[in-house]
């Protein structure tokens, strides 16, 4: 929470004029039932009519200063909570930018939006709500009994009495109601997840046969659902009653006692009617609080979750600077024992990988589904750590690079071909903001792109929605790998990032690549074996372990898992390779 | 009046009825609940009355009258005591009556989506049904029945209130009936005044929520490029805009209570100037004009309450004529009770037509006969009715003429269930249910042993992930918990576990790597060994060994043989094998 309280503090005047001025207004409401006193038990009385024109007149002008308070309550509260807001926004986006990839797939990308947007405006207007009303009601409560102290101490006994029944009652139904209502809620998420399930999987159910099955499950989740709402509504059916009885018990007692003092002479009628007044506006304030209440109590389970944001730090950590020393080793990654396990996985998804890779070479990465392609390549862009080992650069402890420096050396063309709103302009220059039309041309026709590009509308100006759907899957790779090229870096990976290309296209793109990229050490993952045939190095990859290093040919020799996906491919060569075994 | 508008009227009227009819047995209950509230409130308003009546009787020093008082204080507890406890019980009835109804309506909507014909589900999207059994049904209990009580109680109030603060003083109660429009006016007028503020900051806020989803959801690839700095420059400049908006939306918007209550104030002003003047003549008591303060405080209150009981009411009897909707959709055609027993496996497809949209015929007079045990490879361009072929064949649509026959037998005329359960089917739209990995295993078999299901995770080659999966076959499943080809392998386990008399694979191993497919491939032909099965594969190591590849295309069943006889004849499928998978082998 702390966390959260300092992005308050260039809004402390707001902060502090905001309840103030709903204080204010708070004075002039007590203060009416005097007035009304007044004028009953002295213009009334005595028949005075100058008496009771001149009260009117003082009621009118309580209103008007209460309108003018309230009126600039509310503009500080609108000011501080929005501004706010605004600011643990940014700070949030902000720090989120930071977080290592182990955090962001801890905390899960769904959950971090939904935190940066409802839960902060949740906040914002808890804090809205807190500014102008949490004090509000309290001073009510306690400003009407002071009140009925000034004017009769004996009858002001029965509301010190009330008070504090009434605060029991209201706070402990809410209580005890409120973690109910977060249980109805969790059960309404089941109900609407077996929903969705069963129009998902409406196929596979009935190919399945599985619908009464399903309208059991659903029933008894129904089922839960509902009864637990009849317990929780039973408890928040007593809240209205219980008040209600409570309240008028005590404005009895306040009669019966009025009506005693008034025959002692120490009390007026006019007075018992405010005191009566006094009455009926606690109650009130204190349903408005509990109300109040449950909101704040929201907003802070809201202002704890955007905390707890703001307290994960990056587990990664950058030098300010690169560290200077040998950068001209002809090494330019090399992998010692690397292990890899993805936090809180239950098994390694690379073990003990050592390989390395000379300048300018090209290296294909193959193996099974989740063998661990990705998180190799993933290692070798420092998206993550090695669980154990080390993975150098250029001769130099990845660790040891400053993240723009980093950034700037790696070209990553990502598995999910991702693309943003904006110009295709503006997306390959994220590569590199500086880079001319003439560059980002070039590396379109490298990425066999120039096609794709040409054939819309406007060329580098044409308009990409949100996540590139208004292109295909093949155009889309196709941009991504141009937008890593317009960054000329000294490494590239390709992670399976030709995947939706025919195999014409790719071949091409392989081919300008190897041209192009003259220098550049290049990584290519492929399912297919064909894409990674003409490598330098190929990196056989199974569960996780390095099985096989080497040349097409010594892997078609020697390992037997390379030969397994080359032949499933590759199903006339087997023929053909038993055919020359046999003579 | 506007014809529109009495039609809508007719149909929200339609609706009523129908919701009335539905909730049934709860009518009573309903009923009850509206009467309740009217007790409670007509005794709640006359509280304040009596409690005039004992002040009166509290006139100054030696002038109480006691008895008279006490009487009255009495009275008061008795209505209070009985109203409390009749709040307390329309409050239960009103729990039982909206959850009931809720629990109703899910059951049978639960039910209703288990019957539908698959053209209604797959013509609505899933949010939108989902919305309609969970949301709607939520407003709908909540607001209309609900609404029903306020709105009586609200009208009840209203013409008590009146009737009573006339019973007092006409003249004070025509001074509250003339001033109290003017809260409405201010509200209105605040209300229209911060409408355009809400529209701006509700359309800046979702630039900013699309640029969030962008930058945030798609992390890994700023960070990649290093685009952090300029990701926060652009969002401090939506962030600022959205400022601006919200600061004056949320200041407008919280002027309207102030305005009513200054408006209220006045009126109380007002009464309590006009009732000065008039007790003196006799024509208002004391006690009388703290009765007329509290009404004058209270009168506003259910006006307020009916306005937006209406657009509630309004609001759930659209969300009522969504729910009606999906309840009253046509279900699926009467079920045959006849069972497909022995089955060998002859399918024959006689002159089968079928479309989609009446206005594209998509399948045409379409025939094939399939021996038993054949393997049947289905191939063509995206669009030509492949996976049309297999909704036809499971019956999730039937044939619009033509025929489909199993063993000699119209599947029109074979109960669904035993139709679907002669044959396993995987889809490359793989589904995973909540729950755990045996669970999801066992869909088709549920009594199945650890040893069958061990077995058939070893053969479809899911054991590998499921051994490294936190807690093995107990592992709780959530809808992305695996990668695409993870879920897969687990659609396909559940196929393996169930031996199907035949079986229909649509693109199924699509998102596994080729060497695990053809590991998968060699326990499927262990598995099909005699068994009748339909493939849809753009793989070639699956169509090859096909004993029959149809080449579909538009519709229609353009070339049809085996691999070397249609390679040898020439024709599309030489083409489409050229263009698609002949590249491998360059």
């Amino acid at each position: 929470m702390r966390k959260l309280v300092i992005y308050l503090s260039s809004y402390k005047k707001e902060s502090f004029l905001a309840p103030f001025f709903k204080l204010l207004e708070v004075v002039f409401d007590l203060i009416v039932p005097l007035v009304v006193a007044r004028i009953i038990d002295v213009g009334i009385v005595n028949n005075d009519r100058i008496y009771i024109l001149q009260q009117f007149l003082i009621l009118l002008l309580m209103a008007a200063i209460g309108l003018a308070c309230s009126f600039t309550a509310q503009f500080y509260a609108a000011r501080a909570s929005v501004g706010f807001a605004t600011k643990v926004r940014q700070a949030l986006f902000d720090h989120i930018q930071t977080l290592s990839f182990t955090e962001l797939d801890t905390l899960g990308t769904d959950t971090l939006i939904t935190r940066i947007t409802d839960d902060v405006n949740q906040v914002q207007n808890g804090l809205n709500l807190g500014l102008r009303l949490l004090l509000r009601s309290p001073f009510i409560v306690i400003g009407a009994m002071v009140m009925a102290f000034m004017i009769n101490v004996r009858c002001a006994l029965i509301f010190v009495l009330a008070i504090p029944i009434l605060f029991v009652v209201v706070f402990s139904i809410m209580l005890v109601s409120i973690p109910l209502f977060k249980k109805v809620q969790g059960h309404l998420d089941h109900v609407t997840g077996l929903t969705r399930e069963n129009l998902t999987g409406v196929r596979v159910i009935r190919a399945f046969s599985q619908e009464e099955s399903s309208v059991r499950d659903f029933d008894s989740a129904n089922l839960a659902l509902t009864k637990l709402n009849e317990f929780v509504g039973r408890i928040s059916a007593l809240l209205n009653p219980l008040t209600y009885l409570l309240i008028n018990m005590a404005t009895v007692f306040l009669i019966y006692k009025a009506g005693i003092e008034v025959n002692l002479g120490n009390l007026k009628q006019g007075q018992v009617v405010a005191l009566y007044n006094y009455m009926a506006q606690i109650i009130v304030e204190l349903i408005k609080l509990a109300s109040l209440i449950i909101t704040l109590n929201k907003s802070m389970a809201c202002a704890d979750r955007v905390a707890s944001v703001f307290n994960l730090s990056s587990s990664m950590t950058y030098p300010e600077e690169t560290k200077a020393d040998n950068d001209n080793t002809d090494t330019a990654v090399a992998f010692e024992h690397v292990s890899f396990t993805y936090e809180g996985a239950g098994a390694a998804s690379l073990s003990d990988v050592s390989f390395s890779v000379k300048r300018g070479q090209t290296v294909g990465i193959i193996g099974s589904t989740g063998s661990g392609k990705s998180t190799l390549v993933n290692l070798i862009a420092r998206f993550y750590d090695a669980t154990a080992g080390s993975v150098f650069l250029n001769g130099k402890n990845i660790k040891d690079y400053s993240r723009n420096d980093l950034c700037d050396r790696i070209g990553v063309v990502p598995q999910k071909s991702v693309l943003f709103k904006g110009t295709i302009r503006d997306n390959l220059h994220w590569g590199n903001p500086d880079a001319t039309d003439a560059e980002l041309w070039n590396a379109l026709d490298v990425a066999q792109a120039r096609d794709v590009v040409e054939a819309k509308e406007g060329c580098l100006n044409f308009d990409i929605a949100q996540n590139g759907r208004n292109l295909s899957g093949g155009q889309r790779q196709r941009l991504t790998i141009a937008r890593a090229l317009v960054k000329h870096p000294e490494l590239l990976i390709l992670d399976d990032s030709a995947s939706a290309l025919d195999f014409a296209t790719d071949a091409a793109l392989r081919k300008a690549l190897h041209n192009y990229c003259k220098g550049t050490t290049t990584f290519l993952v492929s399912q297919r074996a064909a894409s990674i045939r003409q490598a330098n190095l190929i990196l056989v990859l199974d569960d996780g372990s390095l099985v096989g290093t080497g040349t097409h040919d010594d892997l078609l020799e020697h390992c037997s898992i390379y030969q397994e996906i080359y032949y499933s491919q590759f199903p006339e060569e087997r023929n053909k390779g038993r055919k020359e075994a046999n003579v | 009046m506007n014809p529109n508008k009495n039609s809508s009227n007719q149909k929200s009227l339609t609706t009523l009825w129908k919701v009335l009819r539905f909730i049934g047995r709860y009518r009573f209950l309903l009923i009850l609940s509206i009467l309740f509230a009217c007790i409670t409130v007509v005794m709640q308003l006359y509280v304040p009355i009596l409690f005039g009546d004992a002040i009166d009787q509290i006139i100054a020093e030696h002038q109480v009258h006691f008895h008279k008082m006490i009487y009255f204080l009495g009275r008061i507890t008795t209505l209070v005591i009985l109203s409390s406890i009749i709040t307390w019980f329309m409050n239960m009835i009103n729990n039982q009556l909206t959850y009931r109804t809720v629990q109703d309506i899910r059951s049978k909507a639960i039910r209703q989506i288990q019957r539908l014909p698959l053209s209604y589900l797959d013509g609505h999207s899933t949010g939108d049904i989902v919305s309609r059994v969970i949301a709607d049904t939520d407003i709908l209990s909540d607001g209309l029945l609900l609404g029903f009580t306020q709105l009586f109680s609200g009208i009840v109030t209203i013409i008590v209130t009146l009737l009573f603060m006339l019973s007092k003083n006409i003249w004070i109660t025509l001074l509250v009936i003339v001033l109290t429009p003017f809260s409405f006016f201010v509200a209105k007028f605040i209300s229209s005044r911060s409408y355009e503020m809400f529209h701006k900051q509700s359309t800046t806020r979702g630039k900013q929520t699309a640029l969030i989803e962008e930058m945030i959801g798609n992390q890994k690839i700023v960070h990649a490029f290093g685009y952090e700095t300029t990701a926060s420059t652009r969002f401090d400049e939506i962030n600022q805009a959205l400022k601006e908006y919200s600061q004056k939306a949320v200041f407008y918007s919280s002027l309207t209570n102030p305005s009513t209550r200054f408006v209220n104030n006045i009126i109380y002003a007002g009464v309590a100037l006009l009732g000065a003047f008039l007790v003196p003549y006799g024509m208002l008591t004391v006690g009388g004009l703290s009765v007329m303060l509290s009404y004058a405080n209270q009168y506003m209150k259910p006006f307020n309450d009916i306005s937006s009981v209406i657009t509630e009411l309004q609001n759930a009897l659209a969300c009522a004529s969504h729910i009606f909707e999906l309840l009253e959709a046509e279900p699926e055609s009467a079920d045959s009770a006849n069972e497909l027993t022995d089955i060998k496996g002859e399918v024959t497809i006689d002159n089968v037509s079928f479309s989609y949209d009446p206005s594209k015929k998509l399948i045409r007079d379409f025939n094939l006969n399939v021996t038993p045990g054949m393997r049947i490879a289905i191939v063509g361009p995206t669009g030509c009715g492949k996976t049309t072929l297999i909704n036809l064949l499971m019956r999730f649509y039937d044939v619009q003429s033509g025929s489909i026959s199993i063993d000699e037998q119209n599947i029109q005329e074979i109960s669904r269930h035993s139709l679907r359960h002669s044959f396993g089917m995987v889809l490359q739209d793989t589904w995973i249910k909540s729950g755990t990995v045996r669970e999801n295993i066992c869909i088709g078999k549920p009594d199945a042993t650890d040893e069958e299901i061990l077995e058939a995770a070893k053969r479809s080659h899911s054991l590998g992930f499921i051994r490294r999966l936190t807690d093995g076959l107990d592992t709780m499943l959530h809808e992305d918990s695996l990668s695409q080809g993870q879920r897969q392998l687990l659609c396909i386990t559940r196929v393996m576990l169930c031996l199907p008399s035949m079986l229909i694979l649509d693109e199924a191993t699509s998102s596994i790597d080729t060497r695990t497919e053809v590991q998968i491939q060699e326990a499927f032909d262990r598995l099909m060994q005699g068994r009748t099965s339909f493939i849809v594969a753009h793989r070639l190591s699956t169509i090859r060994s096909a004993d029959l590849i149809l080449v579909m295309k538009d519709g229609k069943v353009i070339e049809q043989g085996t691999h070397d006889a249609l390679m040898h004849a020439g024709g599309f499928y030489k083409d489409l094998y050229n263009s698609q998978f002949a590249k491998v082998t360059e």
